[in-house]
């Protein structure tokens, strides 16, 4: 084991924990606004990862794909906010798990119909499908380095959008007191479908650029959405920083646990049951972090309104 | 009180239906539709378990496909062991596979429960939200790890030859195997029954209406849950065993999170918290994925909508619409 492929998994780590991050933005801003559990925020990312492909294969160019996924992944959150989510804000939260599973089966199934079942495929824009050569001599490939800044930027981009602007204001307004901000003429009913399609469009913005790494496919989305619980029950719930350090972490725990268990444990055991019993342990290792954070903190590591 | 008999009389006859359509079905020589209604009673038992957590006990559990699963793989490993004629393990002590079902549904009840006792004490320290996520996430584990554990067939499954067998019965019947399943269907049933007018029982309806109150009282509402919770995981593993059986197949799709949200469905078509809610729901679930999947591959979107339609306009589910409100709460 070298150190250069050693920070290789690093930058795959960090680079799915970006990934994560985008969707665990949406869903814990979703929740601490609206107190609403959204289990079809994986069909947006889903929904971003299919326009991306379909329009970058029909134009030709990968950026107008990701300007269409991310245009389709807003307007469809805020039409679905509007049909259905709205009526559930003031339901207990088995209705909201009920009817937004409903509406994975019918997302699920419109991509089918739409789409057809078979995967689609999208390649990375030109200039970035080749490796870049990093500090070191190490090569890495660029596409990938893009997604970990690109994800980076817009962690940083909502920081301010939440701390900086009316906008932001109103959103940590509506997370504190509901009924207050709508006393003060904010227009609750607008700042909802807006906090709705914001996550939808960072949803989408994830699955389309998750697009040209993997193939594009009919519940693609739902793994994501699952990682992406793990690390708001780890972050706490509501909180963006929170969902930011927790993403990070769960991205890399899950890269390095895959990558360093089957070789660490072939000095203990023999390399064939190595690789067995360290792929199984590192597939679950997430899940047993999440139960560590839950014995000693279980409200995650930075409970939101504390 | 005129509409708990109501209520009564309408599982009686719910469960006669149950029962008289598989029988005219065996005798119209119709064995596929007597799978079908097998099929419908052990999903139907699986919803009546995750029934005694989430309609009681106000547990939102949304990874109960997890106790599905290791109740099916309790039972295919076992049987797997008994057709290789491997014992299981050797040291300390000799475990050997066996093909007889009250055995195997004994291992499979204690290991899903001992599934639920784990995943319920951690999951129980929250509540809310972050109960239903963490259950989720949970079951997602079991699930990953069924799948990269290559010994018992890793994602492809585990095939049972044969189904195993009950003293007395050729389960290989169609129509002696759906007695035997609505059998054990009935007496979980009259079980829940008896156990929601016992001590136990309300003690854990008033957990779920008001925590505080019951601990004021001197209750624990941690072990109250937690008992429940382990409870309704081995009937949900109890029915994955006779699931396994009925497929004679095992694998990770018995424990994704479809299924766990699927079962919850059940509960909701029917009517959360009611004795026969489940067994309705199931049975609607069974009936419908039939008459639409044969018509449409796209028959999915159709029950999203219609659960969609159910949850938003349509609180109660059925029993609720044919029986009226429940009494108190």
């Amino acid at each position: 084991m070298t150190v250069a492929l050693f920070l290789e998994q690093i930058l795959n780590g960090l680079q799915l924990g970006v990934m994560l991050f985008l969707m665990a933005a949406g869903l814990t801003l979703i929740f601490g606004v609206m107190g609403l559990i959204n289990l079809a925020h994986g069909s947006l990312f889903m929904v971003g990862g299919f326009v991306c492909a379909a329009v970058a294969a029909w134009t030709g160019s990968f950026w107008i794909g990701l300007v269409a996924s991310l245009a389709a992944a807003a307007a469809l959150g805020a039409l679905v906010e509007i049909i259905v989510i709205r009526r559930l804000y003031d339901r207990d939260h088995l209705d909201q798990v009920l009817a937004t599973f409903a509406l994975v089966l019918m997302f699920s199934e419109g991509v089918r119909f739409v789409f057809g079942s078979f995967p689609l495929y999208l390649d990375p824009p030109a200039f970035l499908s080749g490796p870049v050569t990093l500090p070191g001599g190490m090569l890495y490939p660029a596409y990938r380095l893009a997604i970990i800044i690109a994800g980076l930027a817009v962690a940083a981009g909502l920081g301010l959008l939440i701390s900086r602007t009316r906008l932001g204001m109103q959103i940590r307004a509506g997370e504190a007191d509901r009924e207050m901000i709508a006393a003060l003429g904010v227009d609750i009913r607008f700042l909802y479908t807006v906090v709705f399609a914001l996550g939808a469009a960072l949803a989408g913005f994830a699955g389309a650029l998750i697009g040209a790494i993997q193939s594009v496919q009919i519940g693609m989305g739902e793994p994501v959405l699952i990682l992406a619980f793990v690390v708001i029950v780890i972050g706490g719930i509501g909180s963006i920083r929170g969902a930011l350090v927790a993403a990070l972490i769960v991205g890399l725990v899950d890269t390095l646990g895959r990558f360093l268990l089957p070789t660490l444990l072939a000095n203990v055991m023999e390399a064939s049951a190595a690789r067995g019993v360290g792929s199984a342990i590192a597939s679950m290792l997430i899940y047993l972090l999440m139960a560590v954070v839950l014995v000693f903190k279980p409200k995650g590591l930075f409970p939101a309104n504390a | 009180m005129p509409e708990f008999v109501t209520e009564h009389r309408l599982n009686i006859l719910l469960a006669l239906i149950l029962l008289g359509g598989p029988l005219v079905a065996h005798f119209a020589d119709e064995p596929f539709l007597v799978t079908l209604a097998t099929r419908a009673t052990i999903l139907a038992l699986a919803g009546v378990g995750l029934n005694i957590a989430l309609g009681l006990g106000g547990l939102v559990s949304f990874g109960h496909a997890a106790f599905f699963g290791v109740g099916g793989y309790a039972v295919g490993i076992l049987a797997s062991h008994h057709q290789t004629y491997e014992p299981l393990m050797t040291s300390p002590f000799v475990i050997n596979g066996t093909n007889q079902m009250l055995v195997l549904w004994l291992v499979a009840v204690l290991v899903s429960g001992l599934a639920a006792l784990v995943i319920g004490a951690l999951s129980l320290r929250t509540s809310g939200v972050y109960f239903i996520m963490i259950t989720l996430a949970f079951a997602q584990m079991i699930y990953y790890f069924a799948i990269s554990w290559p010994a018992y067939g890793g994602e492809d499954g585990l095939s049972i030859y044969v189904r195993n067998a009950f003293p007395g019965l050729n389960t290989l019947r169609p129509l002696d195997f759906f007695l035997l399943c609505y059998a054990v269907l009935i007496v979980v049933l009259l079980a829940q029954w008896k156990m929601t007018g016992a001590r136990f029982g309300m003690a854990l309806q008033a957990v779920r209406q008001n925590e505080g109150r019951v601990a004021a009282l001197g209750l624990s509402p941690y072990r109250i849950k937690l008992a429940a919770f382990v409870i309704s995981g081995m009937v949900t593993g109890l029915a994955g065993a006779l699931y396994a059986d009925l497929n004679r197949f095992v694998s990770p799709t018995m424990m994704s999170w479809h299924l766990s949200g699927e079962i919850m469905v059940f509960i909701i078509l029917g009517g959360v918290a009611r004795l026969f809610g489940p067994v309705v729901g199931a049975c609607l679930f069974v009936l419908f994925e039939h008459a639409f999947g044969s018509v449409t591959e796209h028959w999915q979107f159709f029950l999203g909508a219609a659960l969609l339609a159910v949850v938003l306009f349509a609180r109660g589910g059925f029993i609720g619409l044919v029986a009226g409100r429940v009494r108190h709460d």
